[in-house]
């Protein structure tokens, strides 16, 4: 199981665009990947438990992956904080 | 009559009220008798399911892009939100357990959903609640063939009015004769804002009750800057508003035009055109207008209005927030500037003689660094959420300079000690607005890294005259040579000491002086947000070399009068 933290950088936090790619980006692997912000833990596939979260910019997240190939999803997912939020 | 929301979407529009109804779907409250039943009723859903999807993807195949990618990012969306398998959960569980049929499962699932984000306390975030309800009104038509989608074409000059427009309303619908938007609920941020700012006709939103006082084909004024709906006006209204709406075009026209064309001048010299803004909303709108940063953040909002000092935690939140807008462009934070014309309720001012003269800006902050400190520690937390700047006001002499550096190094200290991060190198500056500054810029250079001129103060205090005093006005003017030399030397200095010069006084926005400005060699222009488009205009249209000509060929005249008709006819 690998367990990451990232800050969003984002200053509008994870908005229903950049979690639409996200959800279609874990679909990918086979891996349960989960989000945890605060107390709340969710899965990662669903779009409506993203956004219920109101992920606001300056807040931090972590991520679960659990499976398989979670080495080569959390890259992605790495890749995807790390690069396209922030360009949004 | 005339009713108010919020305006959205700028722009005059002048039409006829459509207004927007739609049939709901209601429970039936059956009890699923069997498991046969619940099976049925599990493969509608997941049938409704999948004609929704396909339903969204003819819109998007069918997307005419030039209508801006913002609707096709919304139905992508859209499918995610078909295919959440929490929704899917959720649904077959109430099928399942609860034996409700597909109807009223949905129904269900979907105002929770909707409730939940209505409730976040995020705009942004609250307002994609219209994105669940509209995938639910999909679901369930589709479940319910009986219900029609909203499908319609509209006459010219149509303003729809509606309680909420979901996102597939304003795709799905014929909008090329629709001239503008009214909804009762909403935010700057709901579809109907998005939507009509893309496709550029005006939208007020947050209209409450008082949108049921407008009838089908009601003849209808909207002002979408300041959110005004007017209802059957006269036709002396109709007329007024008609030469309003023909300026906002053209104004608008080279305002589009300009927005992301960068501040050149012919001959390839960067100009930056900063906003002056007093909160985050500003920073944001500014950078609408083209604003490349701020370059005065007037923090005297955070102050005013209130009962007591705000707390280093308020305050944080406050410029976090404006760093967040500015999205890794520049602001300058001034601190604070109170005292003169600028009373606080809650700060005892002892009465003066000549407040303009008197215990004011950084002389409060240096003699209560106990109120200056938490400025400073606020400023310096949110430094880590973009390019903050920190600026003094009203500096006259280089000892305060360096005592404003010292409280403010005692407050990185401090926050070094907390283990609080900040930006270590943030750029420290001051306002160039009483003579002696200018006149000691060679000295003061040493101690910044920017000098900021603050020509409305800077002009006051050369000439010797309160502008408030209707007697003496017209001596209160910028263009008197001794002005226009001090500003020009503070710029001279500071290019030699490699001290970056800017300016955000009202000067900065006279399209009469950019030339000359440009010519005395200054490179940063802070002005409101609105003044932007017509100031860039002018540099793009203009060359250095002539500039400097102009500034020397000023520089010999002397009188103001002189000076201004000069500019004025070479401006035009």
């Amino acid at each position: 199981m690998i367990t990451k933290d990232y800050i969003i950088t984002a200053a509008e936090g994870i908005h229903a665009r950049p979690a639409t790619n996200l959800v279609k980006l874990t679909k990918n692997y086979s891996s349960l990947i989960s989000i945890k912000k605060g107390d709340r833990t969710v899965k990662l596939s669903s779009l409506m438990n993203i956004l219920s979260l109101g992920i606001k910019g300056g807040e931090t997240i972590s991520i679960i992956i659990d499976g398989e190939d979670e080495t080569s999803a959390i890259i992605a997912i790495d890749a995807f904080f790390e690069e396209e939020l922030k360009h949004l | 009559m005339t009713i108010n929301g919020i305006g959205v979407s700028p722009g005059i529009t002048i039409g006829k009220a459509s207004l927007l109804k739609k049939q709901e779907a209601a429970l039936s409250g059956v009890v699923l008798a069997n498991d046969a039943d619940i099976t049925i009723e599990i493969e509608k859903f997941n049938n409704a399911v999948a004609l929704s999807v396909q339903d969204v993807e003819t819109m998007i195949n069918s997307y005419d892009q030039s209508q801006g990618k913002e609707g096709l990012e919304i139905l992508e969306t859209h499918i995610e939100l078909l295919t959440d398998p929490q929704i899917s959960e959720d649904v077959t569980e109430k099928i399942s357990k609860e034996k409700k049929n597909a109807n009223d499962a949905v129904i269900e699932v979907i105002a929770d959903a909707v409730q939940l984000f209505t409730n976040m306390e995020d705009e942004y975030l609250s307002t994609r609640a219209a994105d669940v309800q509209d995938i639910g009104d999909r679901l369930l038509r589709n479940l319910n063939s009986s219900i029609p989608d909203t499908t319609t074409t509209y006459e010219a000059d149509t303003i729809i009015i509606a309680e909420d427009l979901t996102p597939s309303d304003t795709i799905s619908m014929d909008t090329t004769h629709v001239a503008g938007f009214v909804t009762q609920v909403g935010g700057r941020t709901s579809h109907a804002a998005i939507i009509a700012r893309s496709r550029g006709v005006p939208a007020i939103v947050g209209c409450g009750i008082t949108l049921t006082e407008i009838k089908d084909g009601d003849l209808l004024i909207l002002d979408g800057q300041s959110g005004a709906i007017i209802i059957n006006p006269d036709q002396n209204t109709i007329d007024q508003y008609r030469i309003k709406q023909d300026n906002w075009q053209a104004q608008n026209n080279l305002l589009r035009s300009l927005k992301d064309t960068p501040a050149t001048t012919t001959d390839g010299i960067n100009i930056k055109l900063f906003a002056n803004i007093g909160d985050a909303n500003d920073m944001e709108q500014a950078i609408g207008f083209g604003a490349e940063g701020s370059g005065l953040l007037r923090t005297e909002l955070l102050f005013m209005g209130r009962d007591a000092l705000p707390d280093e935690e308020e305050q944080f939140e406050f410029y976090k927030a404006v760093a967040l807008k500015a999205k890794g462009k520049p602001v300058i934070v001034r601190t604070l500037d109170i005292g003169g014309d600028k009373q606080l309720p809650y700060f005892n001012f002892p009465a003066e003689q000549n407040p303009f003269l008197g215990y004011r800006a950084i002389r409060i902050c240096l003699d209560r660094p106990d109120i200056f400190i938490v400025q400073l520690k606020a400023i310096l937390r949110a430094s880590t959420f973009g390019r903050l700047k920190i600026m003094f006001p009203m500096i006259s002499n280089i000892q305060e300079v360096r005592a404003a550096k010292v409280i403010l190094q005692q407050a990185k200290d401090e926050l070094s000690k907390a283990g609080i991060t900040f930006d270590k190198n943030i750029p420290v500056g001051i306002m160039i607005e009483i003579p002696s500054a200018a006149i000691t810029a060679d000295l003061l250079a040493k101690e910044v890294d920017f000098f900021s001129i603050g020509t409305n103060d800077l002009c006051q205090y050369t000439l010797a005259v309160d502008r408030m005093n209707e007697q003496i006005k017209e001596l209160y003017d910028p263009y008197n040579p001794g002005v226009l030399r001090l500003i020009a030397y503070v710029i001279d200095q500071g290019h030699k000491n490699n001290v970056e010069v800017g300016m955000c006084g009202e000067l900065a926005s006279d399209p009469k002086a950019t030339l000359l400005l440009l010519g005395m060699g200054l490179t940063e222009f802070s002005m409101s947000a609105a003044a932007i488009p017509e100031i860039k205009n002018i540099i793009i249209h203009s060359d250095l070399t002539k500039a400097k000509q102009i500034h020397s060929h000023i520089m010999e005249m002397d009188s103001s009068t002189a000076i201004t008709a000069y500019l004025q006819e070479i401006t035009l």
